[in-house]
């Protein structure tokens, strides 16, 4: 192995910081999923009879439904008999204020990073904080409150606001649409659920924050954002994991709604575990994120994906209204033996719809990174509109990038481009920034968020910052 | 200053310097000529440390071996390369670049870091060295750049550096006249008593307008002839054909005027 190489192996095989678990008193169910798990799911949370009806139905489908095998994706067989589909933290039942929150969750969300403490938090960030199976809190509820928007756990919006879910739920990704959204729609145990009513600015970033923390269990969370007419949302998601050995499932589903003129930017750095350099333990992240954008409305999901051991994940919005814009900025970095098999769907319905893909592809070490995208274009989508541009940075000569773009276009007045490019971090790059002073890790670092600027650009301040410390991290090793 | 004490250099075991000699006094400014492929280039880059050279002998910089130390230490030990042809950086801005540069090699010598608003002084006033205009320093390190735009971007990343051996790997090469002139000009702008230059050309031309206190001529991978700024007419005026086809046994014999002491 050339010297560099070497050094472009250190550099990837940093250790993952958010290693650590928490002993946090938990309450787990028994292995296993049949009918009999998701009443109980259903009855720890208390959920009306539609509800209990509507998991059942989706897990007789999942039944009856196949594991995708289609994404070049090595995956060990998942044994869904051996995972736990419930795992909760027991706390105190009722939480008043943020000083109720258990001081074990709130000792493991400080060492995060993520204090719950309304005071000590990101001004203008609100956050629900979400461990293993359940919501533990979440802050500036008030402050949403008055103006009108409802930003809580998915069970409290169930108890609370059933009829916003039950019009809802499903009606983005409906229970049959894929294996494993039809799983989620099973067993999922909580996640967020927002609303912005209509005409108003949601006044800070929402940000939803997911730790798995008990072994052997799946995450099954569900998001649901509706945006009423003419308003305007901003949600941030960020998710990380303890190092353990055996994989992990997590298999969410997230359905955005936005109304005539609605805005819904939505944000996700996922940093779950991603696994050792052998490809050992990690999470196995299968996630469904769609939106359907009404009239004049805006959907733009940004993605900065360094963990996991495997991602299998295409947000996705439906162009239905006339006008419609979509939107896809994406990085995906992987690196020891992970695997990411990700890209986005746009699918075109309303006339004058426009949608644009900007996706960078990071691959080191023994990391395989596959874009994924379809773009489709319906008969009724006059003057429709597409950019696409995928972009592929190899370090190191054991990785792979693959590009497969699906286009598929029935209207010919539709406007379809798809760009793609591959290169290396160059050894010139590296030596040319080195000359000027730079250590080789800053230099690969500089290089790398340098290529990954356009999608940086895209997250919100704080979020940037984040994203550009953990690509760091991610990269960083034992040189010098 | 700089002592280059029998230098070799193989790339994949093809030599190319052979026992190169070298002393640069503080201050002065030596040209280097050389036919293609004569090793000029590769003397700049086995200076800076860039990978795959098989390397023997020494080149002691301040009394400290460059030859033993990383690329980055060799820059913090006051070493600056102007590239013959340099890098494009894509969505790395070009003063991030610069700052993070210099900052880094502040960091090895012990110095403070410096900060935004200082900064953009410093950088102003290399803009205007090599006549820039305002919004360059918001740009992509080199992407999109013209030849020109990338020689004047070189000599503006010397004016902040400021190093203490600045070697220009033909910096001429693809400049018209006008970006010629800015650059040379650039150049003269940073002379010192404390900074010395090695100019690496084909041309006299570049000569003309940054005089040199000694000239060179590199061939076969050793310097077979040295004098002053006169030598590079000579070359001018008769190519290197007086000195390509020499016998190599005798090269050492020939006058080393000026470089040795």
């Amino acid at each position: 192995m050339s010297e560099a190489l070497q050094e472009i192996k250190d550099l990837t095989d940093a250790d993952y910081e958010y290693g650590f678990s928490s002993d946090l008193d938990t309450d787990i169910a028994p292995p296993g999923l049949d009918e009999d798990i998701v009443r109980l799911i259903s009855s720890k949370k208390d959920e009306p009879a539609w509800l209990l009806e509507w998991r059942l139905k989706a897990f007789a489908a999942w039944k009856s439904m196949e594991e995708p095998d289609w994404a070049k994706l090595e995956i060990n067989p998942i044994d869904y008999q051996a995972l736990s589909y419930w795992a909760a933290p027991k706390m105190k039942p009722v939480l008043d204020s943020m000083d109720d929150v258990d001081p074990d969750i709130r000792e493991m969300f400080d060492k995060l990073g993520i204090p719950l403490h309304e005071q000590k938090t990101l001004s203008n960030v609100a956050v629900d904080a979400i461990v293993d199976s359940v919501s533990v809190t979440t802050t500036f509820k008030k402050t949403l409150a008055k103006a009108g928007v409802i930003f809580c756990s998915f069970s409290e919006a169930v108890q609370d606001h059933p009829d916003l879910v039950r019009e809802h739920l499903g009606s983005v990704v409906p229970v049959r649409d894929n294996y494993f959204a039809a799983l989620n729609s099973a067993v999922f145990s909580d996640g967020s659920f927002c609303y912005i009513p209509a005409g108003v600015r949601c006044p800070m970033e929402l940000s939803t924050y997911f730790r798995i923390n008990a072994m052997n269990t799946g995450q099954f969370e569900r998001t649901l954002i509706i945006a009423e007419d003419d308003s305007h949302v901003s949600y941030l998601e960020g998710c990380t994991a303890p190092q353990r050995d055996e994989n992990q499932l997590h298999a969410a589903v997230v359905e955005l709604v936005a109304k005539d003129r609605a805005e819904i930017k939505y944000s996700t750095v996922q940093n779950w575990y991603p696994g050792d350099e052998n490809g050992v333990g990690g999470i196995y992240n299968f996630v469904t994120k769609r939106g359907r954008a009404h009239t004049d409305a805006k959907i733009s999901w940004t993605q900065v994906e360094t963990g996991s051991a495997i991602t299998w994940k295409y947000p996705s919005v439906i162009l239905q209204g006339d006008r419609s814009v979509g939107e896809f900025y994406s990085v995906a970095l992987s690196s020891k033996r992970q695997q990411a098999d990700t890209g986005s769907k746009m699918i075109h319905i309303g006339a004058d719809t426009t949608s644009s893909i900007i996706s960078k592809g990071i691959s080191a070490g023994h990391g395989q990174n596959t874009y994924r995208g379809l773009v489709k274009v319906l008969r009724s989508a006059k003057n429709a509109r597409n950019y696409t541009q995928c972009d592929s940075l190899l370090l190191g000569s054991e990785c792979g990038a693959h590009t497969i773009p699906y286009i598929e276009v029935k209207n010919p007045s539709a406007r379809v481009e798809h760009e793609a490019s591959t290169s290396t971090v160059g050894e010139d790059q590296l030596y040319y920034c080195r000359q000027r002073g730079m250590s080789e890790e800053d230099a690969m670092s500089m290089i790398v968020n340098g290529f990954c600027r356009e999608v940086f650009d895209e997250l919100p301040m704080e979020f940037a910052v984040e994203a550009q410390r953990l690509l760091s991290v991610s990269l960083e090793g034992s040189v010098g | 200053m700089l002592h280059v004490n029998n230098l070799n250099v193989s790339i994949s075991d093809t030599v190319i310097l052979n026992g190169l000699n070298l002393d640069v006094g503080p201050g002065e400014v030596h040209a280097i000529m050389g036919p293609n492929g004569s090793g000029k280039s590769t003397f700049a880059h086995a200076l800076a440390g860039r990978d795959g050279y098989q390397i023997a002998g020494t080149a002691t910089l301040d009394g400290v071996d460059l030859l033993d130390l990383e690329p980055e230490a060799r820059a913090a030990a006051g070493l600056f390369i102007g590239f013959q042809y340099p890098v494009e950086i894509p969505g790395v801005n070009n003063m991030y670049f610069l700052r993070t540069a210099l900052n880094s090699v502040r960091r090895a010598r012990g110095d403070t870091e410096i900060g935004a608003r200082d900064f953009l002084a410093v950088a102003q006033e290399a803009m205007d060295l090599v006549e820039m205009k305002p919004g360059f320093l918001n740009r992509a390190v080199n992407a999109g750049f013209s030849g020109g735009e990338k020689k004047r971007n070189e000599i503006l990343q010397m004016a902040v550096m400021e190093p203490r051996l600045a070697v220009l790997d033909e910096t001429d090469s693809g400049l018209d006249i006008d970006a010629l002139r800015i650059v040379a000009s650039g150049v003269n702008a940073l002379r010192g008593p404390e900074r010395s230059m090695i100019v690496i050309t084909h041309y006299q031309r570049l000569l003309e307008y940054i005089r040199p206190d000694f000239v060179h001529v590199l061939v076969d991978g050793r310097i077979v002839e040295s004098g002053d700024h006169t030598l590079a007419l000579h070359l001018e005026d008769n190519g290197y054909a007086d000195f390509v086809n020499h016998d190599l046994d005798d090269a050492p014999t020939r006058p080393l005027s000026g470089a040795t002491r």
